[in-house]
């Protein structure tokens, strides 16, 4: 919110620097996002009058002797057309600063100082401006539009500064207002604030007004919907003088960042401002059957508003009618049919109070919103309306833009506007904080905040005024207090007064940092990527119309179609990231992402969805294949100490002959493999790149798991080794399976060597295993392991056709 | 044997290997020559021993000493060539060994965690030492957990204050790891000290905003708990993660769910106070939202707010790693760009 110092001071006698006031507002709650002064680029630049005025043959330009009084009189080189002898005007002296502007003098570009110049052989020490190049809009100063120079009334005191005749001495704050005090979203409800903050009384705000006798006889309003709109006040303003506004009302609408339209116009937006009570005038000449009926929209019906876009409504629309139609967007804008024109003779203004959420929600359902819908989605004060309508009849008058007729019309719901009343134990308040409070302060603050409080002992009475609807308990007055009486009253103690409690990770927690540690033991970086991805993933990966994966949760409002629907799989976005560091010449890496998949277990969504935690691995470069890929899995069994099975495999986006399944205790966990080659093309991926894919939710029944410690065997441990000839298509896992099932001694197994060629037989291969026996109970003599290895072979033979190779 | 004619075979063995030894030049043949000569089967002065059975008994005790002192003389010999030989040869091995120390080094470099988990992890540790337990909520939630139950009824204007992800009319995005508060007071009763570690979402997204980032939820539920503890807590954890000199700041705010709300400032680590770039000129950091728990928050999750208070605060874990690395755009933590992530190592 804009906040002019000047407006601010109507209400309050501020007697601190901006700065100073910025640290006020900002320890009380409000914090200033920006504070600036309106002329901050201005400086040096004083009223000259032009004593000579000579054209500078073949240009456009004049020469002009300047005076500006207690500076000097000096030499100044002119192009504008309205420059002439006798004129006041704001000269830059050598060493301003101004506005600088594109050639067309209406471009801004940035700040320039003045230096000492030369043009067409004539010295030239300063610089006659014009509004632009002071920074000033026609709304802060008339004439200041104008393409040349500003000029300034006769009587205007040469040599003065410019920055206060033009306004460029104010100050702005940009004040950011919390969700709970839609009450400050205006300048007096912040001004009430500053006054308590500093101490101050509060000025009161002019309302008086006088009625005529006139009457808008037969006028009426009738509110249908009083759920939302419990207050409607209307009131009928003839003899309206269409007419500019005066400049500081001007001004100040400029500051706050409005353009004026008219006087009628202007006082119902300076109300916004000055009170945050939206308001309306009707053209009293366009109220069809002179009146005014509150109800909800009609489905179907259509309204064009001021902007004239033209909106369709529903029953969840409230909207303003006369006799015949809507004339109001209720709350948001007004409608062309009845705006202020320049025939308006009559006006009938409304201060209305409107539900808000229904005008949040009509806001949205329509895309149409205003400053007025903002502030009613905010909450406007029911309170408001009463004062803004005597301040906006005392503006009439004041401006003397029209007279105020005795037809004033209130419809009220009867809420109380009283004050209410709330007692609370001073040690519960302070009880809140940690910290006492004195009696005193407690007295002072309440008292500023308009709480009217009363102390007894303990209890603490107070009065809430009607536009505090945020004090609800007693841990509210404490929060009054603290701000006020200030935080750094607050000092740290260190939970003296808690339980002593267990902290720490759970085991799943525990775990999964686990298997993190582990793979980053190995070489690889842990990645975060986004929960939710884009549909066109699902394609890339090629994965089957019925595939689970496809059944995706969509987000309803996503940023974009790209991150519309949450992962199903890890898979899409680790290729991408391989695919954007081999991008960037990364030819070598190790990623993985622990997180989570979304499976729902409806679409849609009626109830949480399972979120499958799921590790993902990629790993690219060189030495890389699927073995090293496999190895890290291994390393994953391990920190968990379970053991994985592999199977051959098949997955869309991975090579047909390098996918392994994932098992564990028969059941499948997971995948690895190389991404296909038309991936690799696709993402541009300039080498292979392999991912595994592990769900370890159906790994957490393991998590925990602890080794037995098991006694050193005092028997030595035997090792064998093997060659085996088989056909091409038997396995290793196979090999391995059948020769850990023929002996209860064999404790491991492991391939040393493969060979293909002559002397093998072409449709044969042999792999040679190292196999380790370990005794248990007793030692394992050769005769008993050369009895194990007979009956190995001989399995092996019957069941798979493998012979030893000789 | 006479003993003249042993003597002089005596004097020619230790001539022969006087002989032999000097033409020596490996450690192998000093191995073979001394073999030669003390083998128990082919050695010369094993042979000599060997004799001693045939030599008279008067005689046996002279034959036996000059045998043992040649043998001792012998052993004594080849034991000091043997020494010489091998360290000629050790010597030899390790200039034949000389290398580069400058060459590369062989290792695999190891990973490292996400820079935000190394950074949740750190603040769980920190958090977890005060008695604090972890408890993870779900990315997906459902409207009463993310906002109704946390005093944020439908159409609050507090609502606004974030962008919401909806799934559908019930279930979203979770907005905030502070729907974990709710969940933990349903199912738990004072005296409570969870932190809520997890991913939110708002509907964000520009340098400064990610779709998706990192919040650390805590809450303290017990008798008599106040702001001052609160500050106390929080001072604690600013320390631990950005100095022991760091000190705290509570300024007013608001947050629905909680009441007193305060934002909580850090001063500036990077100019200690004094005003900067980082801090913008105001020797203070904003580093997290928090206040005391609101009575109806309690009261949703049925705990008595008369005998209980608590407070609660919400840690954005990008914006701490963020201003513990000087990382100024938050994408670079989620494009998974090695180059990045190699640099990010938290001493903890």
């Amino acid at each position: 919110m804009l906040v002019p110092l000047s407006w601010l001071k109507d209400f309050v006698d501020i007697d601190l620097e901006p700065k100073e006031l910025e640290k006020k507002l900002f320890d009380c709650g409000f914090e200033v996002e920006e504070c600036w002064e309106v002329g901050k680029d201005i400086s040096n630049v004083v009223v000259g009058q032009v004593e000579t005025c000579e054209p500078i043959p073949d240009t456009h330009l004049h020469v002009c002797t300047v005076n500006a009084g207690e500076h000097g009189t000096f030499q100044v080189c002119c192009g504008a057309d309205n420059v002439q002898a006798g004129g006041k005007y704001p000269l830059a002296l050598v060493g301003a600063t101004v506005i600088e502007t594109e050639r067309d003098h209406v471009t801004v570009i940035g700040v320039a100082t003045i230096k000492k110049g030369k043009l067409r052989g004539y010295d030239s020490e300063g610089m006659l401006c014009s509004g632009v190049e002071l920074g000033v809009s026609e709304d802060m100063y008339p004439g200041a539009g104008y393409n040349g120079l500003l000029v300034f009334p006769e009587d205007t005191e040469v040599g003065a500064d410019v920055k206060p005749i033009l306004g460029l001495d104010d100050w702005i704050f940009d004040v950011s207002i919390t969700a709970n005090r839609p009450d400050c979203q205006s300048i007096y409800g912040l001004a009430r604030e500053v006054a308590a903050a500093l101490d101050k009384p509060l000025k009161e705000i002019d309302l008086s007004y006088t009625e005529t006798d006139v009457e808008n006889a037969g006028f009426s309003v009738t509110v249908e919907d009083p759920d939302l709109c419990p207050r409607y006040i209307g009131h009928y303003v003839y003899d309206v003088k269409l007419s500019e506004s005066p400049l500081w009302m001007k001004r100040r609408l400029a500051m706050v960042g409005n353009n004026s339209i008219n006087n009628i116009v202007d006082i119902t937006n300076y109300i916004m401002r000055e009170l945050g009570q939206p308001m309306h005038a009707f053209d009293g000449n366009y109220l069809e059957g002179n009146k005014i009926v509150v109800r909800r929209a009609k489905n179907g019906e259509k309204i064009v508003t001021l902007d004239e876009n033209e909106f369709e409504l529903t029953s969840d629309n409230l909207v303003i009618c006369d006799g015949v139609k809507p004339v109001a967007l209720a709350g948001i804008m007004g409608g062309l049919n009845s705006e202020i024109r320049d025939t308006t003779t009559t006006v009938t203004f409304e201060a209305a109070k409107f539900m808000r959420d229904n005008i949040r929600k009509s806001s949205r359902a329509l895309g149409q919103s205003s400053d007025s819908s903002a502030a009613f989605a905010k909450g406007v004060y029911e309170y408001t309306t009463v004062i803004a309508m005597k301040r906006a009849l005392h503006l009439i008058e004041q401006l003397g833009a029209g007279k105020v007729s005795r037809t004033h019309v209130d419809i009220n719901t009867g809420n109380s506007l009283e004050k209410k009343e709330m007692k609370a134990s001073i040690k519960k308040v302070n009880g809140v904080l940690g910290i006492e409070v004195p009696e005193s302060e407690i007295k002072r603050i309440l008292t500023n905040l308009n709480f009217e409080p009363v102390i007894n002992g303990d209890e603490l009475t107070i009065k809430i005024p009607a536009y505090r609807e945020d004090m609800e308990d007693y841990p509210d007055i404490a929060e009054e207090l603290i701000r006020m009486y200030g935080y750094d009253h607050v000092k740290p103690t260190f939970l003296k007064n808690a339980c002593v409690t267990m902290g720490g990770r759970n085991l799943q927690q525990k775990t999964e940092l686990r298997i993190k540690r582990a793979l980053c033991s190995q070489g690889a970086y842990e990645c975060m990527h986004y929960s939710f991805f884009s549909p066109s993933d699902l394609d890339l990966l090629g994965f089957e119309e019925d595939a689970l994966e496809r059944k995706a949760i969509k987000i309803l409002n996503p940023i974009n179609e790209d991150l519309s629907i949450m992962r199903t799989t890890l898979a899409a976005q680790m290729i991408h990231a391989i695919a954007r560091n081999q991008k960037k010449g990364t030819l070598e890496g190790r990623l993985f992402e622990l997180g989570n998949r979304f499976i729902p277990k409806s679409l849609p969504l009626t109830d949480y969805p399972d979120e499958k935690a799921t590790l993902c691995i990629g790993i690219f470069g060189e030495g890389e294949d699927i073995f090293t890929l496999k190895g890290l899995a291994e390393n994953v069994a391990d920190a968990l100490h379970i053991s994985f099975k592999y199977e051959q495999g098949t997955k869309t986006f991975l090579h047909p002959y390098r996918t392994a399944k994932i098992l564990c205790e028969g059941q499948e966990v997971g995948y690895l493999g190389q991404i296909t080659y038309e991936i690799q093309d696709e993402t541009d991926m300039r080498i292979p790149a392999y991912i595994c894919e592990i769900d370890l939710s159906s790994l957490s029944q393991y998590y925990g798991r602890t080794p037995n410690f098991e006694p050193l065997s005092r028997f030595a441990i035997v090792k064998r080794d093997l060659a085996l000839i088989m056909d091409k298509t038997v396995t290793c896992g196979e090999v391995e399976d059948a020769i850990y099932g023929s002996c209860k001694y064999v404790t491991d197994v492991k391939l040393f060597d493969v060979y293909e060629g002559l002397p093998i037989p072409p449709t044969k291969k042999s792999m040679a295993f190292t196999i380790t026996f370990t005794p248990k109970e007793e030692e394992l003599t050769d005769e008993m392991i050369n009895g194990f290895v007979d009956k190995m072979l001989r399995k092996l033979s019957f069941t798979m056709g493998i012979e030893i190779r000789s | 044997m006479e003993n003249s004619a042993l003597r002089q075979q005596i004097e020619a063995i230790r001539e022969e290997i006087k002989a032999n030894s000097e033409k020596l030049d490996s450690s192998k043949l000093v191995y073979e020559l001394r073999k030669s000569f003390l083998d128990n089967k082919s050695g010369k002065i094993s042979a000599l021993m060997k004799e001693m059975k045939n030599i008279a008994a008067e005689d046996r005790a002279e034959y036996g000493k000059n045998v043992n002192e040649l043998k001792t003389w012998a052993l004594e010999q080849f034991d000091e060539l043997d020494r010489k030989m091998k360290e000629k040869e050790l010597k030899a091995r390790y200039e034949s060994e000389k290398q580069d120390v400058t060459m590369p080094a062989k290792m695999r470099y190891q990973g490292n965690l996400h820079p935000v988990t190394q950074m949740r992890e750190t603040l769980i540790d920190i958090f977890a030492g005060m008695g604090f337990e972890i408890y993870e909520g779900t990315e997906i939630e459902n409207d009463y957990y993310n906002f109704t139950a946390l005093n944020t009824p439908k159409d609050h204007p507090a609502r606004d204050m974030q962008d919401t992800f909806y799934l559908s009319p019930e279930f979203l995005l979770r907005t905030q790891t502070s729907s974990g508060q709710i969940h933990v007071m349903e199912s738990k009763k004072p005296p409570i000290k969870i932190l809520s570690p997890g991913k939110v979402f708002r509907s964000d997204d520009d340098a400064t905003h990610s779709p998706m980032f990192s919040q650390m939820e805590g809450l303290v539920v017990d008798k008599n708990i106040t702001l001052c503890d609160l500050k106390g807590a929080l001072e604690t954890f600013a320390q631990k993660i950005f100095g022991e000199g760091t000190t705290t700041r509570l300024r007013p705010s608001y947050f629905p769910f909680t009441e007193p709300s305060v934002e909580v400032d850090c001063s500036c680590f990077a100019c200690g106070g004094k005003g900067c770039n980082l801090c913008k000129g105001t020797g203070w950091i904003e580093v997290l939202g928090a206040g005391v728990v609101n009575k109806k928050v309690l009261e949703n999750c049925g705990i008595d707010s008369e005998e209980y208070s608590g407070f609660a605060f919400g840690i954005g874990i990008e914006r701490a790693t963020m201003l513990k690395y000087g990382i100024n755009n938050i994408k670079l933590l989620y494009e998974s760009d090695l180059d990045v992530l190699k640099q990010i190592d938290h001493y903890e």
